[in-house]
């Protein structure tokens, strides 16, 4: 198993915000991770990626634990964190984004183009002066710049127009296809749920579902998601 | 392929837009003017220029930590005058024929100023280790604070000194040499210090359009977000620090020999102000801006300074205008605004 998150509990202060994540993902395998907004995806995520310390729980990846550990280490095993809002650095070139991050592996500056190729056009240009599908899009690539084992994508194509949303899930499609492993926070179902091979559910601050996408039913995404 | 295979190329600063054609015009101007003081015998015009030029030179040692790993360093004082200091005590050891210290080695003096220069920078990098190993674990006021207290702290010790001249300081009764080289020729001392200037804010441009100098930019920008992308930012900024020390030591050590002596002064919080106003003044993480605000500083020190000793409230006022309405400094003014400011 490459990622085995169990009993998650997150504290923001006094405030409890996780009550007990559990969560797997196996290599190669893409997990959807679906809830409303403010029920804990992004914690999950931070806490996964070391940015916050859970007061409870346990996280292994790739058989190591992660609890404590700081997040620049937790990255190093192979964890590649596509953070919700883009946050590109503004100031530096779609190159020197790129190459800030990058560790040796398979993900090369050729590769990362051949998979946006919009991005070697400007790769001379400040992030600032990309558009919104285009910062999502060297957000990506800087993610797998530093060859992750576990791609993390949260909110990948919110607020993009359908067009380069489309063109970032042709780019997931693609990473999957691959056999990245991939763990995805996203309100688009539509094309989520499809490529998902597991689905799990959060639910004020907990994981409630964990299954196969096409065991969700239209009574579960009413409850759950609000759909 | 390898990432390196493609890295970024190096910022040379020498790209002919407006800034480009400024920096040109900078340092056009800063070599013919002693040039032309030379020909005509005014020494005092050449060493004005190298006055300006080794400012420059601790200007762009500050600009490498502020403009590009936002470190608001406020001790870089303490590696002018550790620069300094290396290069009095060097020469009075040599002068005076002791040795500086005989156990468990003898290490004695010397007049060699490429030997003080390595030492100097040596030195300047083992302190920048030691402060910053500490200082950056804070940020923002708190780092300004401890750069500071650390700054003082060495100022106390040299004032306590009184093997190296204490309060008094230190005479440098020779100028050190370079080989054959008459470094008491002001021309041929304004050259080297140009030289030294050049190669100074050569090594800034590489290393700021180099991967170390991407992820420093980073770790200005934000932290958590580089550490994310598996690079810990302590190391890299600890890199910065340490270089930023080194050049700045560096231009201690010639300032000491230009002035024939070496003092606690070198080492006190105003110098530290000082340094950091060549960088806001010529505006902060441009490449020769520290050349634009040294030369700023010293004229207006020169020949305001003639006329009234209330130079500096204009100094203050030229600060002012800079930071409420020029935030790229007087080059920002002259080249529009670039990507740090």
């Amino acid at each position: 198993m490459l990622l085995k998150v169990r009993g998650l509990e997150v504290h923001y202060g006094a405030a409890q915000a996780l009550f007990g994540v559990d969560l797997s993902i196996n290599e190669g395998e893409m997990v959807a991770m679906l809830g409303r907004n403010g029920m804990g995806k992004s914690t999950t995520i931070s806490s996964i990626c070391q940015m916050m310390t859970p007061t409870k729980g346990t996280i292994e990846f790739c058989g190591q634990t992660l609890n404590r550990m700081s997040s620049h280490k937790a990255a190093r095993l192979g964890l590649g964190l596509v953070p919700e809002g883009r946050r590109c650095f503004p100031n530096l070139s779609v190159l020197e984004n790129l190459s800030a991050a990058a560790r040796k592996g398979q993900w090369t500056l050729e590769r990362v183009y051949a998979l946006f190729p919009r991005l070697k056009e400007r790769k001379n240009q400040s992030a600032n002066t990309l558009s919104g599908g285009e910062q999502q899009m060297l957000a990506i690539s800087r993610a797998l710049m530093t060859n992750p084992k576990l791609l993390i994508l949260d909110e990948a194509t919110e607020g993009l127009a359908p067009v380069v949303r489309g063109e970032i899930w042709q780019a997931i499609a693609t990473l999957k296809k691959e056999g990245l492993s991939i763990l995805i926070v996203d309100k688009t179902l539509k094309e989520l749920l499809p490529l998902a091979d597991q689905a799990i559910i959060l639910e004020k601050g907990e994981s409630v579902w964990a299954g196969q996408p096409s065991a969700l039913t239209e009574e579960m995404k009413d409850r759950y998601l609000g759909l | 392929m390898q990432v390196t295979d493609t890295a970024p190329k190096p910022v040379t600063g020498f790209k002919f837009n407006r800034e480009g054609a400024t920096n040109v015009a900078v340092m056009a101007v800063l070599l013919a003017l002693p040039l032309w003081a030379s020909s005509v015998g005014e020494d005092y015009y050449v060493n004005l220029a190298s006055l300006i030029t080794i400012f420059a030179i601790a200007g762009v040692g500050l600009n490498f930590a502020i403009g590009q790993g936002g470190m608001v360093s406020f001790g870089h004082a303490a590696f002018f005058g550790i620069g300094g200091y290396t290069a009095g005590i060097a020469a009075f050891h040599s002068f005076e024929e002791t040795l500086f210290m005989s156990v468990p080695f003898a290490i004695s003096g010397t007049n060699q100023m490429l030997i003080i220069w390595v030492v100097a920078m040596a030195l300047c990098g083992l302190a920048a280790l030691a402060i910053g190993a500490i200082s950056l674990r804070t940020e923002g006021v708190y780092f300004i604070m401890i750069t500071l207290a650390f700054a003082q702290m060495i100022y106390y010790f040299a004032i306590s000194w009184p093997t190296y001249g204490g309060e008094d300081g230190l005479s440098i009764y020779l100028r050190n040499q370079i080989g054959a080289v008459d470094t008491d020729h002001a021309l041929t001392f304004f050259l080297i210090c140009f030289g030294l200037l050049l190669a100074a804010i050569f090594v800034s441009a590489r290393l700021s359009g180099s991967r170390f100098g991407a992820a420093l930019g980073t770790a200005r920008m934000n932290e958590t977000r580089l550490a994310t992308s598996g690079i810990n930012p302590f190391p890299i900024k600890l890199t910065g620090f340490i270089i930023s020390a080194m050049i700045t030591g560096l231009a201690g050590a010639l300032f000491a020999e230009l002035n024939g002596f070496v003092g606690p002064s070198m080492l006190s919080w105003h110098r530290s102000g000082e340094i950091m106003v060549f960088v806001i003044l010529g505006g902060v993480g441009r490449l020769y801006g520290p050349v634009i605000g040294a030369s700023l500083f010293v004229l207006l020190e020169t020949y305001i300074g003639e006329w009234t000793e209330h130079w500096q409230l204009l100094l203050g006022f030229a600060l002012l205008g800079v930071v409420l309405f020029a935030r790229g400094g007087v080059m920002g003014l002259i080249a529009g605004r670039a990507r740090h400011d």
